[in-house]
């Protein structure tokens, strides 16, 4: 396999993860879809670490899998708490800064 | 070599159409189930390309953490008693397109990528790899010696992030202080630790509601 078919699924995970932020409205699916958008992320640079011999591709899918994991569970946790205030999960309906 | 190919082959369209699937279902539980292929998928292609530690990582820390967080967070909020609405948003016209231009424009780019400059190449060839006794120790080479510092800064985040949800999904008019102060100042009077003994007193319980 070449390198560049690697990247392609990276680069088709990451489109698919942004096309899926813009025309979603459900805020827990948008966070699902920043998900893919950091597995393609992580696709690529594990691809690029393995073709180039660098382990240091590895170690950065590491720091990357760590910032998705503290990510996702601040995000909820804002959902939870603004479910509170609001229950709703559609994101065109939280358009207020005050609670 | 064809075994390779055939896996990867498998193993992209396969985790291409669940990422469309995260797209498109109407049901947040099928999207994060859909998410949960697409991680499988993603490790699958991490052991192609040869770091099976990835793999297991990718595994735990995605299929056994964060989706589990997100389906917890769905059964939590009950979704059935939210109204519904459209899945897509009204934007899907200008968005669609976008997205379509962004996926072909970044396959152009990857597929055109020239090959890899062998000056670039690091000490971690499959013989060096070896000599490691596996992708596992070399990236523990890697990642306890160059990313040390990264490596604890990640666990400080990691703590940040723990702290951070729980307090922001904390219940406000629970108050949980209050409650403990006032059956500490109860315990205070009859003696210390009577207040979480099987012998506590009888107003501990009636206090909890007033404050």
């Amino acid at each position: 396999m070449s390198l560049n078919a690697f990247l392609v699924v990276g680069a088709l995970l990451f489109s698919l993860g942004a096309a899926g932020v813009l025309i979603r409205r459900n805020l827990i699916v948008l966070l699902m879809c920043i998900e893919l958008m950091l597995n393609g992320a992580n696709l690529t640079l594990a691809a690029f670490g393995a073709y180039l011999d660098d382990m240091r591709g590895a170690a950065l899918v590491v720091f990357a899998l760590t910032v998705a994991a503290a990510e996702v569970a601040v995000g909820l946790a804002i959902l939870v708490a603004l479910s509170r205030v609001y229950p709703v999960v559609n994101v065109d309906e939280l358009d207020q800064l005050r609670g | 070599m064809v075994e390779q190919q055939v896996a990867f082959w498998y193993l992209s369209v396969v985790a291409v159409g669940l990422g469309g699937g995260v797209l498109i279902l109407r049901n947040p539980v099928h999207a994060a189930l859909a998410l949960v292929g697409v991680i499988f998928h993603v490790a699958g292609l991490f052991v192609v390309l040869g770091n099976g530690f990835l793999a297991a990582v990718q595994v735990i820390v995605y299929a056994g953490g964060i989706v589990v967080l997100f389906l917890f967070t769905l059964m939590m909020l009950d979704l059935r008693a939210l109204p519904t609405e459209r899945t897509l948003h009204r934007q899907l016209w200008l968005a669609l397109p976008l997205g379509v231009v962004l996926a072909i424009e970044a396959v152009f780019i990857s597929a055109g990528a020239p090959a890899v400059n062998s000056d670039l190449r690091g000490a971690f060839n499959a013989a060096a790899v070896a000599d490691f006794g596996g992708s596992t120790q070399a990236l523990a080479r890697v990642l306890f010696n160059e990313y040390l510092l990264p490596f604890e800064v990640a666990s400080v985040l990691l703590l940040a992030a723990a702290i951070g949800a729980i307090v922001l999904a904390r219940r406000l008019d629970e108050a949980p202080p209050r409650p403990a102060r006032g059956a500490r100042r109860a315990g205070s009077s009859t003696g210390l630790g009577d207040s979480t003994g099987p012998d506590a007193p009888a107003d501990a319980p009636a206090k909890a509601p007033v404050s």
